[in-house]
C-alpha cells in the first residue's frame, strides 16, 4: 500500500529539511519514496508543502484531492487551507503556531479565531501539540521543524529505525546534540 | 549504491557519470539545482554565464572543441538562447552537447508555461524526456552517446515535478572519455549560406537515421497489459498515469521523443482497441498521432492548461471523482509572497510610491514583488531584460500620444548583465528620457543567491574581477551627472535620487547599493541589530505598515516588531513620523 503525507506550512520554518531526513528514514525502512516539492516565490513567505509518498512502488510525485493519508501542519491556518487533501478517515497533525501573512500584518485581513477548535469539530483524527514551546524549552526554537518531525514520525509509527542516526546524517555536526533532543521530545508528544 | 536524488540532482550527476567536462547555464526555477550540483564535481568545468544565450554558445564552442558538454535553462531561457539553438543542429556537435529545457506547467514561478517540446521539431534537434529521477540520471548518459553517435545536439526536456521531485536512484562511477580530437572544418561548423545548405541536407539525413533509431530504441517501450485501452504518454505524464490505471492499461512510454517513432506508434496502435494520449500542456504526441491517422482521445478531454496529476485523469478518462472531502468554515487570510524583512529593495520601491503617477516597467527577480501591496509600485513585468526595454516603449507610446508621463524601468543586477545591458544601450541610443533603476543587492537572488559577474566570484568559488556597473553605465553614455548611486536602507537619500530621476529629462541612471538581506555574510553581521518600538510614543499612526516589511505586526491594536526577523534596517524608523522607533543592538 502507497502512503501519502503532505506537510504544509509557511517558508523559513524548516519544512523542506524535515521531509528530506523523513525520507532518508523512510529510504533505510526499504520504501520506494517519491518526494515533490515546489520552489520559488514560495520562498518569501508564502505557504510551502511538500508532499511524500511511500510504499513498494510508487510512481506519481503527486498527492491530489482528498487522497492524503495524513496532513501535518507546521502553522495552523496552512492546516485549513489544505485540508482538502486530507483523505476521509486520514489523520491531521497540527501544531498550535501562527505566522501572520502580510494582509494580517498590516491589518488588511484578520487572523482568523478558534480554528483549532473548528478542526477538532471536523476532523476525526485530529491531534494538536504546541512544537514552539517544546522547541523553546529544549534550547532553541529554530528546532520546531525537528519536533514537529519527531511527531510525525510517532504518528506514522515508523520508529522502528535508529533516527537519530539518519538525523545526523543530514544535520551538520555542531547541531547534533540539540536537534536529538528535539527529535526525542517530539516522539514523545 | 543507492540514494534519493532530486531529477536536477540526478541529471548533475548522469552528466558527471557520462564523462562530461563543460557545464554551462544561467539560474532560473526549476532548472536552478541542475549546474549548482554539477559544480560539486570537481572534473566538469562549470560556470554561470550572464545570460542562456552566451550558455548555450559557451556549450557550442566547447561540444565542437571536442568536450562532453551540458547547457541548462529553463524554459523561457530558451527562446533567449533560441538563436544558437536553431543553428547548432546544423553544425552538429564533436563532443556530445545535452541542452536541458527545464519546463514550467502550472507556472509555480514563471511568467508563461510554453511547452517547450514544441521546439525540438522546429529546431530539428532531437528529444529526449525522462520520467523520474532513475531515468534523468539513466538518460542523461544516452543522451551524450546518441548526440555524438547522429551528431545532433539532444534537448533534454523536463517539467517542474521532475527537477523537483526526489526518488531512488542507483550510481554508477564515472566513465572517462576524455576531450575528443578538435578538427578544424569550416564546411561544417562555420555556417554560412553555402555550407548551411549543405549541412541541412546532413541535418535531415542525420534526423532520418535517428528516426530509425527511435523505433527500436530501449527509451521508447511498449509496456503491454490488458488491450482494451493504450495509453501513448511521456515524461511524468506516465507516472500519473501507471498511477491512475495500473495494469488496466497497455502503454507506450516515450523517452525519444523526437524525432518521433512512427512505426512504433504504428504497431502499438494495431495492438490496442482503443488509445488515450496523456500529455501536459500542449497535443505534441497527439498531434503527431492524429497525423498518422490514428485515432485518439487526449485534449478532448484533458486542458492544455496547468499540469496534470492523478486526480485529473481519474476525472477525465474513468469520469471518477473522490467527491468532497473535509472542509472547515474558516475565512482564511492571504498569504503572497512578500520581500524579506530588512530586504533592500523595500527602501527605493517605498520612495517611488510616493510618485503615484509614475508608469514603472518591472522585471524578473525578487523585486517584482514590488508590484504586490502595500508598495504597489509596478505597473508590467514580461520577461528577464524588459524591464529597461519595455519601460522606453511605453515612454515612446507617452511620446506619441502626447502624454507627460514618466516612466522607470527596473531591473537587479544579475538581469542587468543578463540582458538590462541592451535596453541600457537603446535608451542612451535612442535618447529616450526614462529612468533606469538597478537594484544591485549582489547576488541572484530570487533563485536561491546564485553568484553573478557582479559578486567577485565564481560558481566553482573562485575569486573574480567585479564587473562595475555605474562604470558600464557610464561608459554605454549615460552622462556623469545622470548617474546616482545610493544605499537604499538611507530613505533620505533614496527620496533625494528618486525626485532627481522623476524630474530628468534625460536618459538617468539610478542605482540602489546594498546587497541582500539573506546573503550568509549580511545575516551574520546584522545578527544582533534590530529595530524596537518605544510603546509610550507610538501614536499608532500606521505608517510603519505601509513599508509592508514582515518583522512589523499590528497586533491588538499595538504595533510590534519581531526581534528575530528584523535586521535593523531601520526603514521603518526613518517612515516614522514620531521617532518612537528605536535602534538596539550596536
Ligand atoms: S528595521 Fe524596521 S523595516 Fe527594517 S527589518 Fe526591522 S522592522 Fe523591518
Ligand atoms: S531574498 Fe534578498 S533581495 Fe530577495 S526579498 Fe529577500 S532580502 Fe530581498
Ligand atoms: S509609524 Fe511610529 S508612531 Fe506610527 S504606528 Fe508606527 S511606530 Fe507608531
Amino acid at each position: 500500500m502507497t502512503k501519502s503525507l503532505l506537510l504544509v506550512g509557511v517558508g523559513g520554518q524548516g519544512i523542506i529539511l524535515a521531509s528530506k531526513i523523513l525520507v532518508s528514514g523512510l529510504m533505510k525502512i526499504g520504501y520506494d519514496v517519491k518526494m515533490s516539492e515546489i520552489h520559488g516565490m514560495a520562498q518569501r513567505g508564502g505557504s510551502v508543502t511538500t508532499q511524500i509518498r511511500f510504499g513498494e512502488k510508487v510512481y506519481s510525485p503527486c498527492i491530489v484531492e482528498n487522497s492524503a493519508d495524513l496532513v501535518i501542519a507546521f502553522e495552523k491556518i496552512e492546516a485549513v487551507r489544505w485540508l482538502d487533501k486530507l483523505k476521509k478517515g486520514g489523520t491531521l497533525l497540527v501544531n498550535d503556531y501562527e505566522i501572520y501573512s502580510l494582509p494580517v500584518l498590516i491589518g488588511k485581513e484578520e487572523y482568523p479565531k478558534g480554528v483549532i477548535e473548528k478542526l477538532k469539530e471536523v476532523v476525526e483524527h485530529c491531534k494538536v501539540f504546541d512544537a514552539f514551546s517544546v522547541a523553546e524549552e529544549v534550547g532553541n526554537v529554530l528546532t520546531q521543524n525537528i519536533v514537529i518531525l519527531g511527531a510525525l514520525i510517532k504518528a506514522l509509527g515508523i520508529d522502528t529505525i535508529d533516527w537519530v542516526e539518519v538525523l545526523k546524517e543530514n544535520i551538520p555536526e555542531k547541531l547534533h546534540d540539540i536537534n536529538i533532543k528535539a527529535l526525542k521530545k517530539g516522539m514523545e508528544l | 549504491m543507492k540514494k534519493i536524488m532530486s531529477g536536477n540532482e540526478a541529471i548533475a550527476r548522469g552528466a558527471y557519470e557520462a564523462g562530461c567536462t563543460v557545464a554551462a547555464a544561467y539560474p532560473g526555477t526549476p532548472s536552478t539545482e541542475i549546474l549548482e550540483n554539477v559544480a560539486n564535481y570537481k572534473e566538469i568545468n562549470s560556470e554561470w554565464s550572464p545570460n542562456e544565450k552566451v550558455a548555450l554558445e559557451v556549450g557550442c564552442g566547447a561540444a565542437i572543441g571536442g568536450a562532453r558538454t551540458l547547457v541548462a535553462m529553463k524554459h523561457v531561457g530558451l527562446n533567449v538562447a533560441a538563436d544558437p539553438f536553431f543553428t547548432i543542429a546544423y553544425e552538429g556537435v564533436n563532443g556530445g552537447l545535452v541542452v536541458i529545457s527545464a519546463d514550467e506547467p502550472g507556472m509555480h514561478s514563471s511568467q508563461n508555461e510554453q511547452d517547450n517540446r514544441l521546439y525540438a521539431p522546429h529546431a530539428k534537434v532531437c528529444m529526449i524526456e525522462p520520467s523520474d529521477s532513475m531515468e534523468c540520471l539513466d538518460y542523461i548518459k544516452e543522451s551524450f552517446k546518441i548526440s555524438e553517435e547522429f551528431d545532433v545536439p539532444v534537448m533534454f526536456r523536463v517539467t517542474t515535478r521532475i527537477c523537483h521531485s526526489k526518488g531512488l536512484v542507483t550510481l554508477s562511477d564515472r566513465e572517462e572519455v576524455g576531450v575528443k580530437k578538435y578538427e578544424k572544418n569550416v564546411q561544417k561548423y562555420a555556417m554560412m549560406p553555402a555550407h548551411a545548405r549543405a549541412r541541412h541536407v546532413v541535418l535531415e539525413e542525420n534526423l532520418d537515421r535517428l528516426r530509425a533509431y527511435s523505433n527500436k530504441c530501449s527509451l521508447n517501450r511498449m509496456e503491454m497489459n490488458d488491450t482494451k485501452i493504450g495509453i501513448i504518454t511521456s515524461g511524468v505524464s506516465y507516472q500519473h498515469a501507471k498511477e491512475v490505471f495500473g495494469e488496466e492499461a497497455s502503454y507506450l512510454k516515450l523517452g525519444l521523443t523526437f524525432p518521433m517513432p512512427d512505426k512504433l506508434i504504428k504497431e502499438f496502435a494495431d495492438k490496442v482497441d482503443e488509445i488515450y494520449v496523456i500529455e501536459e500542456n500542449e497535443p505534441y504526441i497527439e498531434n503527431f498521432v492524429k497525423a498518422m491517422g490514428i485515432k485518439c482521445t487526449g485534449k478532448e478531454v484533458l486542458s492544455v492548461c496547468g499540469e496534470l496529476n492523478p486526480h485529473i485523469l481519474r476525472k477525465a478518462f474513468k469520469k471518477e471523482d473522490e467527491g468532497a472531502g473535509y472542509d472547515v468554515d474558516v475565512s482564511l487570510p492571504k498569504r503572497p509572497p512578500m520581500l524579506c524583512a530588512g530586504c533592500p529593495h523595500r527602501g527605493i520601491f517605498y520612495a517611488m510610491s510616493k510618485y503615484k503617477d509614475l508608469v514603472v516597467s518591472g522585471d524578473i527577480g525578487c523585486y517584482t514583488l514590488g508590484l504586490i501591496p502595500p508598495l504597489n509600485v509596478t505597473d508590467t513585468v514580461i520577461c528577464m531584460g524588459a524591464g529597461f526595454s519595455a519601460a522606453i516603449g511605453l515612454k515612446k507610446a507617452f511620446q506619441m500620444g502626447n502624454v507627460d508621463k514618466k516612466v522607470f524601468g527596473v531591473v537587479g543586477d544579475s538581469t542587468f548583465f543578463h540582458s538590462g545591458i541592451t535596453g541600457l544601450i537603446d535608451a542612451v541610443y535612442n535618447k529616450t528620457p526614462i529612468t533606469l533603476v538597478i537594484l544591485d543587492n549582489s547576488i541572484t537572488a530570487m533563485t536561491g543567491h546564485q553568484e553573478n559577474p557582479g559578486t567577485g566570484k565564481t560558481l566553482m568559488g573562485e575569486i573574480t574581477e567585479v564587473i562595475d556597473i555605474e562604470a558600464v553605465v557610464k561608459a554605454c553614455g549615460i552622462k556623469e551627472e545622470n548617474v546616482v548611486v545610493v544605499d537604499p536602507y538611507d530613505l533620505e537619500k533614496t527620496r533625494e535620487g528618486v525626485e532627481k530621476a522623476y524630474n530628468a529629462t534625460e536618459p538617468f541612471v539610478l542605482i540602489t547599493k546594498r546587497p541582500c538581506a539573506l546573503i550568509k555574510e549580511v545575516r551574520k553581521e546584522r545578527a544582533h541589530l534590530n529595530c524596537e518600538v518605544v510603546q509610550e510614543k507610538c501614536k499608532k499612526c500606521r505608517m510603519c505598515l505601509k513599508i509592508g516589511c514582515p518583522a512589523i505586526t499590528l497586533k491588538d491594536g499595538d504595533i510590534l516588531i519581531d526581534k528575530a526577523m528584523c535586521n535593523g534596517c531601520e526603514l521603518c524608523k526613518q517612515v516614522c513620523k514620531f521617532d518612537s522607533i528605536v535602534k538596539v543592538g550596536e
